[in-house]
Protein backbone atom coordinates (compact mmCIF):
# COMPACT_ATOMS: atom_id res chain seq x y z
CA UNK A 1 0.00 0.00 0.00
CA UNK A 2 1.11 3.75 -0.48
CA UNK A 3 0.17 7.02 0.27
CA UNK A 4 -1.01 9.73 -1.55
CA UNK A 5 0.82 12.52 -0.35
CA UNK A 6 4.41 12.65 0.56
CA UNK A 7 5.85 14.66 2.93
CA UNK A 8 9.82 16.21 3.69
CA UNK A 9 11.25 18.90 5.69
CA UNK A 10 12.90 21.80 4.20
CA UNK A 11 15.76 23.38 5.97
CA UNK A 12 14.97 26.32 8.34
CA UNK A 13 17.13 28.96 8.42
CA UNK A 14 17.91 31.34 11.18
CA UNK A 15 16.93 34.01 8.77
CA UNK A 16 14.03 33.36 7.32
CA UNK A 17 11.33 36.22 6.74
CA UNK A 18 8.37 34.09 7.48
CA UNK A 19 7.15 31.87 9.51
CA UNK A 20 8.37 28.40 8.54
CA UNK A 21 5.76 26.10 7.16
CA UNK A 22 7.90 22.55 8.87
CA UNK A 23 6.48 20.22 6.70
CA UNK A 24 6.46 20.17 2.51
CA UNK A 25 3.87 17.77 0.90
CA UNK A 26 3.68 16.40 -2.66
CA UNK A 27 0.65 13.96 -4.55
CA UNK A 28 1.54 10.53 -5.44
CA UNK A 29 -1.73 9.51 -7.27
CA UNK A 30 -2.07 5.89 -8.06
CA UNK A 31 -1.28 6.00 -11.46
CA UNK A 32 2.43 6.05 -10.16
CA UNK A 33 1.87 3.13 -9.32
CA UNK A 34 -0.34 0.71 -10.85
CA UNK A 35 1.13 -0.17 -14.36
CA UNK A 36 -1.23 -1.95 -17.16
CA UNK A 37 -4.26 -1.78 -15.23
CA UNK A 38 -5.03 -5.61 -14.22
CA UNK A 39 -8.71 -6.80 -15.36
CA UNK A 40 -11.75 -7.91 -13.12
CA UNK A 41 -10.75 -4.42 -10.63
CA UNK A 42 -13.44 -3.55 -8.42
CA UNK A 43 -15.80 -1.02 -9.60
CA UNK A 44 -18.04 1.92 -8.46
CA UNK A 45 -21.71 2.05 -8.63
CA UNK A 46 -22.62 4.93 -11.55
CA UNK A 47 -23.70 6.76 -8.40
CA UNK A 48 -20.19 6.91 -7.13
CA UNK A 49 -18.18 7.08 -10.25
CA UNK A 50 -19.86 10.36 -10.80
CA UNK A 51 -19.29 11.69 -7.71
CA UNK A 52 -15.37 10.73 -7.40
CA UNK A 53 -14.79 10.84 -11.24
CA UNK A 54 -13.89 7.26 -12.15
CA UNK A 55 -15.13 3.79 -12.08
CA UNK A 56 -12.02 2.48 -10.09
CA UNK A 57 -11.55 2.88 -6.24
CA UNK A 58 -7.98 1.57 -7.19
CA UNK A 59 -7.69 5.16 -9.39
CA UNK A 60 -9.10 7.18 -6.95
CA UNK A 61 -7.08 9.71 -5.08
CA UNK A 62 -8.70 12.62 -3.04
CA UNK A 63 -6.96 15.78 -2.76
CA UNK A 64 -7.68 17.48 0.94
CA UNK A 65 -6.14 21.31 0.68
CA UNK A 66 -2.77 20.36 1.85
CA UNK A 67 -2.80 24.00 3.95
CA UNK A 68 -5.84 23.03 5.82
CA UNK A 69 -4.60 19.69 7.06
CA UNK A 70 -2.95 19.28 10.53
CA UNK A 71 0.58 18.57 9.13
CA UNK A 72 0.82 16.26 12.77
CA UNK A 73 4.23 14.42 13.46
CA UNK A 74 2.83 11.08 12.22
CA UNK A 75 1.86 13.00 9.01
CA UNK A 76 5.47 14.17 8.78
CA UNK A 77 7.17 10.66 8.97
CA UNK A 78 4.56 9.05 6.24
CA UNK A 79 6.60 8.23 3.19
CA UNK B 1 -17.82 14.40 -36.18
CA UNK B 2 -19.15 14.88 -32.75
CA UNK B 3 -22.55 14.14 -31.07
CA UNK B 4 -22.99 16.84 -28.91
CA UNK B 5 -24.97 16.06 -25.52
CA UNK B 6 -26.47 19.80 -24.34
CA UNK B 7 -25.20 19.06 -20.24
CA UNK B 8 -21.95 19.18 -18.29
CA UNK B 9 -20.12 16.35 -17.53
CA UNK B 10 -20.35 17.11 -14.10
CA UNK B 11 -22.24 19.60 -12.26
CA UNK B 12 -20.82 22.85 -11.76
CA UNK B 13 -22.08 24.84 -8.53
CA UNK B 14 -20.70 28.08 -7.27
CA UNK B 15 -21.25 29.30 -3.73
CA UNK B 16 -19.30 32.30 -3.49
CA UNK B 17 -19.53 35.51 -5.43
CA UNK B 18 -15.78 35.76 -5.71
CA UNK B 19 -14.64 37.10 -9.66
CA UNK B 20 -10.70 37.09 -8.02
CA UNK B 21 -10.70 33.46 -8.44
CA UNK B 22 -12.41 33.04 -12.17
CA UNK B 23 -9.15 35.24 -13.02
CA UNK B 24 -7.33 32.29 -11.04
CA UNK B 25 -9.51 29.48 -13.09
CA UNK B 26 -8.93 31.10 -16.56
CA UNK B 27 -5.53 29.26 -16.51
CA UNK B 28 -7.04 26.21 -17.03
CA UNK B 29 -9.14 27.78 -19.54
CA UNK B 30 -6.54 29.17 -21.90
CA UNK B 31 -3.31 28.75 -20.17
CA UNK B 32 -0.54 25.89 -21.28
CA UNK B 33 -1.60 23.31 -19.23
CA UNK B 34 -5.37 24.25 -19.74
CA UNK B 35 -8.61 22.03 -21.05
CA UNK B 36 -7.65 23.74 -24.47
CA UNK B 37 -4.42 22.94 -24.97
CA UNK B 38 -5.18 19.17 -23.79
CA UNK B 39 -8.11 18.85 -26.38
CA UNK B 40 -6.14 20.16 -29.33
CA UNK B 41 -2.70 18.61 -28.52
CA UNK B 42 -4.63 15.13 -28.38
CA UNK B 43 -7.40 15.87 -31.38
CA UNK B 44 -4.21 17.12 -33.52
CA UNK B 45 -2.10 13.90 -32.50
CA UNK B 46 -4.43 11.41 -33.05
CA UNK B 47 -3.44 10.98 -36.74
CA UNK B 48 -0.25 10.05 -36.63
CA UNK B 49 -0.08 7.75 -33.90
CA UNK B 50 -0.46 4.29 -34.22
CA UNK B 51 -3.32 2.75 -35.01
CA UNK B 52 -3.96 0.91 -31.17
CA UNK B 53 -3.92 4.28 -29.29
CA UNK B 54 -5.48 6.52 -31.96
CA UNK B 55 -9.23 5.88 -30.32
CA UNK B 56 -7.64 6.45 -26.93
CA UNK B 57 -6.61 9.87 -27.77
CA UNK B 58 -9.53 10.59 -29.44
CA UNK B 59 -11.50 10.17 -26.77
CA UNK B 60 -9.58 11.68 -24.31
CA UNK B 61 -9.07 14.55 -26.34
CA UNK B 62 -13.26 14.53 -26.40
CA UNK B 63 -13.23 15.03 -22.51
CA UNK B 64 -11.22 17.31 -22.54
CA UNK B 65 -13.90 19.53 -24.56
CA UNK B 66 -15.92 18.82 -21.93
CA UNK B 67 -13.82 19.82 -19.34
CA UNK B 68 -13.32 23.45 -21.31
CA UNK B 69 -17.08 23.68 -20.35
CA UNK B 70 -17.00 22.97 -16.78
CA UNK B 71 -14.31 25.82 -16.43
CA UNK B 72 -16.02 27.73 -18.96
CA UNK B 73 -19.25 27.85 -16.74
CA UNK B 74 -17.13 27.74 -13.72
CA UNK B 75 -15.65 31.59 -14.81
CA UNK B 76 -18.80 32.34 -16.20
CA UNK B 77 -20.67 32.13 -13.12
CA UNK B 78 -18.46 34.05 -11.14
CA UNK B 79 -18.41 37.13 -13.49
CA UNK B 80 -21.58 37.18 -14.43
CA UNK B 81 -22.90 39.42 -11.65
CA UNK B 82 -20.00 41.73 -11.20
CA UNK B 83 -19.60 45.14 -11.92
CA UNK B 84 -17.54 46.70 -13.61
CA UNK B 85 -15.90 48.02 -10.28
CA UNK B 86 -15.78 44.62 -8.87
CA UNK B 87 -13.93 43.42 -11.71
CA UNK B 88 -11.06 45.86 -11.08
CA UNK B 89 -10.75 45.08 -7.47
CA UNK B 90 -10.13 41.26 -9.08
CA UNK B 91 -7.27 42.14 -10.74
CA UNK B 92 -9.80 41.84 -13.89
CA UNK B 93 -10.01 45.42 -15.57
CA UNK B 94 -7.70 44.62 -18.08
CA UNK B 95 -9.64 42.11 -19.20
CA UNK B 96 -12.98 43.73 -18.62
CA UNK B 97 -11.66 47.06 -20.40
CA UNK B 98 -11.10 44.66 -23.94
CA UNK B 99 -13.78 41.76 -23.41
CA UNK B 100 -16.25 43.19 -21.10
CA UNK B 101 -17.75 39.78 -18.96
CA UNK B 102 -16.71 38.02 -22.35
CA UNK B 103 -14.71 34.81 -21.78
CA UNK B 104 -11.54 34.83 -23.44
CA UNK B 105 -8.38 31.95 -23.79
CA UNK B 106 -5.61 33.43 -21.72
CA UNK B 107 -4.04 32.18 -19.04
CA UNK B 108 -4.63 33.65 -14.89
CA UNK B 109 -1.43 36.82 -16.12
CA UNK B 110 -3.34 37.43 -19.67
CA UNK B 111 -1.53 35.62 -21.71
CA UNK B 112 -3.18 35.02 -24.94
CA UNK B 113 -3.67 30.79 -25.86
CA UNK B 114 -0.45 30.26 -27.77
CA UNK B 115 -0.23 27.12 -29.90
CA UNK B 116 2.93 26.74 -28.84
CA UNK B 117 2.19 25.47 -25.74
CA UNK B 118 1.62 21.92 -27.18
CA UNK B 119 3.58 20.14 -29.96
CA UNK B 120 3.46 17.23 -32.58
CA UNK B 121 6.60 15.61 -32.66
CA UNK B 122 5.58 12.73 -34.98
CA UNK B 123 7.24 10.23 -32.54
CA UNK B 124 4.77 8.59 -30.55
CA UNK B 125 6.87 7.49 -27.26
CA UNK B 126 7.95 11.39 -27.36
CA UNK B 127 3.97 12.61 -28.10
CA UNK B 128 2.85 10.24 -25.13
CA UNK B 129 5.44 11.42 -22.47
CA UNK B 130 4.26 14.45 -23.39
CA UNK B 131 0.72 13.69 -22.72
CA UNK B 132 1.16 11.97 -19.59
CA UNK B 133 3.66 15.18 -18.26
CA UNK B 134 0.53 17.20 -19.82
CA UNK B 135 -1.88 15.63 -17.26
CA UNK B 136 0.12 15.97 -14.56
CA UNK B 137 0.34 19.27 -14.53
CA UNK B 138 -3.21 20.03 -15.05
CA UNK B 139 -3.74 17.69 -12.19
CA UNK B 140 -1.39 19.86 -9.72
CA UNK B 141 -3.00 23.21 -11.39
CA UNK B 142 -6.26 21.74 -10.11
CA UNK B 143 -4.58 21.26 -6.68
CA UNK B 144 -3.47 24.65 -6.65
CA UNK B 145 -6.65 26.42 -7.87
CA UNK B 146 -8.15 23.96 -5.19
CA UNK B 147 -5.82 25.50 -2.24
CA UNK B 148 -6.89 29.60 -3.40
CA UNK B 149 -10.74 28.38 -2.86
CA UNK B 150 -12.49 27.89 0.17
CA UNK B 151 -15.88 27.35 -1.82
CA UNK B 152 -17.01 23.39 -1.23
CA UNK B 153 -19.06 23.46 -4.65
CA UNK B 154 -16.36 25.14 -6.64
CA UNK B 155 -14.14 22.77 -4.61
CA UNK B 156 -16.49 19.76 -5.38
CA UNK B 157 -16.25 20.41 -9.21
CA UNK B 158 -12.77 20.58 -9.18
CA UNK B 159 -11.65 17.51 -7.69
CA UNK B 160 -13.91 15.95 -10.51
CA UNK B 161 -11.73 17.54 -12.85
CA UNK B 162 -8.42 16.14 -11.20
CA UNK B 163 -9.53 12.92 -10.68
CA UNK B 164 -9.95 13.06 -14.84
CA UNK B 165 -6.42 13.96 -15.09
CA UNK B 166 -5.07 10.70 -12.85
CA UNK B 167 -7.30 8.71 -14.97
CA UNK B 168 -6.25 10.41 -18.42
CA UNK B 169 -2.24 10.03 -17.32
CA UNK B 170 -2.61 6.01 -16.03
CA UNK B 171 -4.47 5.62 -19.55
CA UNK B 172 -1.63 7.47 -21.29
CA UNK B 173 1.17 4.94 -19.34
CA UNK B 174 -0.98 2.41 -20.05
CA UNK B 175 -0.88 3.66 -24.30
CA UNK B 176 2.70 3.36 -24.25
CA UNK B 177 2.99 0.00 -22.34
CA UNK B 178 0.60 -0.93 -25.43
CA UNK B 179 3.09 0.56 -28.20
CA UNK B 180 5.99 -0.75 -26.67
CA UNK B 181 4.88 -4.05 -26.79
CA UNK B 182 6.12 -6.62 -29.23
CA UNK B 183 3.69 -6.80 -31.74
CA UNK B 184 4.46 -10.04 -33.12
CA UNK B 185 4.30 -12.20 -29.43
CA UNK B 186 1.62 -14.27 -29.53
CA UNK B 187 -0.13 -13.17 -26.44
CA UNK B 188 -2.39 -15.73 -24.41
CA UNK B 189 -5.07 -14.55 -22.12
Amino acid sequence: MYTYRKYYRPYIGPFDPCPPLPYRSYETPPQLYLGFQPYNLPQNSPQDALRTGTLWPDLFAPYPNPYKVPTSEEGGEQD
Amino acid sequence: MWIYEKKLQYPVRVNKCDPRMAKYLIEQYGGADGELAAALRYLNQRYTLPEKVIGLVNDIGTEELSHLEMIATMVYKLTKDATAEQMKEAGLGAHYASHDKALFFNDASGNPFSATYFTAKGDPIADLYEDIAAEEKARATYQWLINMTDDTDLIDSLTFLREREIIHSQRFREAVEIIKEDQSTKKIF
